[in-house]
């Protein structure tokens, strides 16, 4: 197992390079000028550029800009903004937290959910739960996300006025971040309602940036358990007259769950990197909302930053799905 | 720090809890999250709502609801006979914002207008420099470097500032953001902590709020300044929810999760104008949407075939197709809210026929052009492309071929300075200071020619009039001048001028007390909520 991590470890190396050299080299290959477009319609005098250019580094040839950015990387430098000029890394860790905490619940929806509705499919194949449910799997996989996301706020939040529209919180609470996590934080401000407050607004989003795993998840599932139930030793262990509970639940399930927890795994990875169309249309503060902000304010810092700090976070997901694959299927270690 | 962070959210909980019923909270629904919060260092005007209007006074300002510079942290001013001299009276009393991280022990003085001009004038300044690769994108583009010969101090209350040149506009370029005032004492104390960086975030000024708190990208805090020099706010708390997208600013200002929003979507306005709970304020933005010809490249080198393509452009079908009627027609160059407006101007009405004839007498035939589109959205052309369109389908009725380009915004921006640019490009102009020098010597004069002045366009009769009220203190006379720049300007047409979009402020109905700002600002201080 030593072994395998280590070898898994050594893939990472390479990889996060050449990401790197990806997140930095297209940055500087799209048209346009970062730093003319700092002062926008405004014309910039051509001593001016130059003078930003250099406070900014980019004059050097790119090599060595890649080289020092690289270094920086290395030591944990990832340079700072040039809009808000605060360091990319400190901006990076305020607001990770927020997206942690909704990939989360989202994720606990689209397995709560998905598991389940992918072996009722399964073992109901061909009925019209198998139907209905991956018929509404299929909506929710090709569901554009910002369309739902807005639907879901007209009606809960704007019309039927259950949810709040967006934010982590009521305004009426104010308390200093200690875990980041808003649930969390809550709770330990003691201040009543809070909590409520906290799990409310997380609701509607998480809805929404579950949607895509869940039916991700409820596919897979079926599509595993249709395979698995119909292997020889389910046929046995029905032969042998043990219960539809223990035969589903026991054997085929723990079985069919291999790939569908690589699926889980990427799903997380991917809803991590990818909240950001949620946060956006929740104004959610996360990492997802920065990258979108940061686009449009053309931060290519951030955007470089931000692409080689999610790229580092995907990675060690997957390292974790990888590692937790070969608990659970001996033979991926060999 | 996290001691006294935690000690302030106490006791504003405490007070949340003690007076919720009697303490006013006012939530505006911010488009976007602040750069920063030292004013000086940016250019966004969402940076200058979360910083320069709420926490810090200038000067001059410009007086609530016009583009009139006012008293402020000025109580008074005196000119040299030469125009180069300002002697500055200061208000006294003046007292800095008490925070929980900063105590002050004076009030306002000398000292701090010095620290705050000097540190963006003089590169030796041991503030200039304090954020990596922060710039003073403001006072550089205002030139003040150059302009400013000196700023002293010449006793507590009196500042003396020496220009290289007379310059008008220079008292309207103080009422501007960028020159807040800071306080030096907090500097100093930075400075002395090591850290200076936290003057670009933990903010203390002399304006109506103090600042609270902020966390990124979601909520910005401030309360009411109890030491206010002016007329103290009406709400005790003031909260910026930042909600970048528009559709869901105008979902929470139907639940009532806030008070005011920025910038709604064209589409929701007349939703918003048909709904009980709100009101909708409406005013003629200070900015401009244009075409300009490269008029050093024939045949747009003649000013009759320039007059003949705007005869043939149909401004109220691009105001209506871009901005579903969010926006009017532009005649000057100037909007029309700006002072020395030219209200006789003519502009070329919309007649294809005389278009025609008007290119055959210029002895234009088959003539094929380029019209460049903004590949951005901006408050002055929200869909250039499609204005493009427009513009292209009306072309072609007087036999213009037009190929629409497009680049990305940055190339778009270098690409369309350059004197030799093939076609005509569409671009536009938000004011700074609401002073006309501000869009004419800016965007028309020779001086910008390869810059700015993407017309290329340099009328010697124009130019002198513009830098002659440049330097002429007196705004009856500067009037006069920029009215008949403005006749220069329409008859030689440089430009076809499209339109001047409208600034649309939604709100719940019980506000009271709010102002549109030409200038576009967001400013709360007088600001009510009806019980």
């Amino acid at each position: 197992m030593f072994g395998f991590l280590l070898r898994r470890i050594a893939v990472l190396i390479p990889t996060f390079i050449g990401v790197s050299i990806i997140a930095f080299s297209f940055i500087r290959l799209l048209p346009g000028d970062p730093v003319a477009l700092l002062s926008g319609e405004r014309v910039m005098t051509p001593e001016r550029h130059a003078q930003i250019s250099a406070q900014l580094g980019m004059d050097r040839p790119i090599v060595i800009q890649y080289l020092d950015y690289l270094g920086g990387v290395v030591t944990g430098d990832f340079g700072s903004s040039i809009v808000s000029k605060t360091p990319i890394l400190k901006q990076f860790w305020a607001l990770f937290p927020a997206t942690v905490e909704l990939s989360l619940c989202a994720i606990i929806i689209a397995i709560a959910l998905g598991v389940p509705a992918g072996v009722i499919a399964a073992i109901k194949r061909g009925s019209i739960f198998d139907q209905g449910l991956m018929g509404i799997a299929l909506v929710g996989y090709s569901m554009p996300i910002f369309w739902w996301g807005l639907l879901l706020i007209i009606l809960f939040s704007g019309t039927l006025q259950w949810f709040p529209v967006s934010g982590r919180i009521s305004l009426m609470f104010f308390f200093p971040p200690v875990t980041g996590f808003m649930l969390i934080d809550s709770l330990i401000s003691g201040q009543k309602g809070a909590f409520s407050s906290a799990l409310s607004h997380l609701a509607l989003p998480s809805i929404v940036l579950a949607t895509i795993p869940l039916a991700v998840i409820a596919r897979q599932t079926r599509s595993a358990m249709l395979e698995v139930l119909s292997e020889d030793y389910v046929r046995t262990a029905r032969a042998k007259g043990l219960s539809p509970f223990r035969v589903v639940g026991i054997h085929a399930l723990r079985n069919a769950m291999i790939p569908v927890i690589t699926t889980i795994g990427l799903q997380i990875g991917v809803m991590l990197a990818g909240a950001i169309l949620t946060e956006t249309i929740f104004s959610w503060p996360g990492i997802g909302k920065w990258m979108v902000d940061s686009v449009f304010r053309r931060d290519y810092p951030v955007i470089q930053g931000g692409l080689l700090l999610i790229a580092a976070i995907i990675m060690v997901v997957n390292l974790i799905v990888d590692l937790l694959y070969g608990l659970i299927n001996p033979r991926i270690r060999h | 720090m996290k001691y006294k962070l935690t000690l302030a959210a106490a006791l504003l909980s405490a007070t949340f809890f003690a007076g919720a019923a009697s303490a006013k909270t006012f939530v505006f629904c911010s488009e976007g999250s602040p750069e920063g919060f030292d004013p000086g260092l940016y250019t966004a005007g969402t940076t200058f709502d979360a910083s320069a209007h709420p926490i810090y006074n200038r000067l001059l300002e410009f007086k609530p609801g016009t583009t009139q510079p006012e008293a402020a942290l000025a109580q008074s001013w005196e000119l040299s006979a030469d125009g180069t001299v300002y002697t500055f009276k200061l208000r006294p009393n003046v007292k800095f914002q008490t925070t929980d991280f900063f105590t002050p022990t004076r009030s306002l003085n000398a000292d701090d207008v010095v620290f705050s001009i000097g540190r963006q004038i003089d590169e030796k300044n041991a503030w200039n420099k304090y954020i990596s690769g922060g710039t003073w994108e403001y006072a550089d583009g205002m030139g003040f470097p150059k302009l400013i010969k000196s700023i002293e101090k010449v006793d507590d209350l009196t500042v003396k500032v020496t220009l290289n040149r007379p310059e008008a506009p220079f008292l309207a370029n103080l009422a501007m953001p960028f020159a807040s005032i800071m306080s030096k004492e907090y500097a100093d104390s930075l400075e002395k902590d090591g850290k200076k960086e936290q003057l670009n975030q933990m903010p203390v000024g002399t304006g109506p709020f103090t600042f609270v708190g902020y966390q990124q990208d979601a909520v910005i805090r401030y309360k009411k300044n109890a030491d206010y020099w002016g007329t103290a706010p009406k709400i005790d708390d003031l909260v910026f929810a930042i909600t970048t997208d528009a559709a869901v600013r105008y979902q929470k200002l139907k639940a009532g999760e806030c008070h005011l929003m920025p910038y709604p979507n064209a589409a929701d306005v007349e939703s918003m104008k048909s709904d009980k709970n709100l009101k909708v304020l409406e005013q003629e933005g200070l900015n401009i949407a244009y075409l300009a010809y490269n008029t050093t490249v024939a045949p747009f080198d003649k000013p009759e075939v320039r007059k003949a393509l705007n005869k043939a452009i149909n401004k109220k079908a691009i105001v209506d197709a871009v901005f579903q009627g969010m926006a009017t027609p532009a005649v000057n160059p100037i909007p029309p809210t700006m002072w020395s407006y030219n209200k006789d101007t003519k502009d070329d009405t919309y007649d294809l026929d005389a278009a025609k004839k008007m290119l055959a007498d210029a002895g234009v035939k088959d003539l094929s052009m380029k019209v460049w589109a903004m590949p951005v959205s901006r408050p002055y052309m929200l869909n250039a492309r499609r204005a493009a369109e427009i513009m292209q389908d009306d072309f072609a009725k007087i036999g213009v071929k037009v190929e629409i380009v497009s680049y990305e915004w940055a190339e778009y921006l270098q690409r369309s300075k350059d004197k030799n640019r093939d076609g005509a490009a569409i671009m536009g102009w938000t004011g700074d200071n609401g002073d006309p020098d501000n869009f004419l010597d800016t965007l028309l004069g020779c001086d910008a020619v390869g810059g700015n002045n993407r017309a290329q366009w340099c009328n010697k009769e124009f130019d002198d009039l513009v830098k002659k009220a440049k330097v002429t203190p007196d705004q009856a006379e500067r009037t006069k001048l920029y009215e008949q720049a403005q006749v220069i300007f329409k008859k030689d047409a440089p430009w076809a001028t499209i339109d001047h979009s409208l600034a649309v402020v939604p709100m719940t109905k019980g506000v009271t007390g709010f102002t549109q700002s030409p200038l576009g600002d967001f400013t709360f201080e007088a600001v009510d909520i009806a019980e």
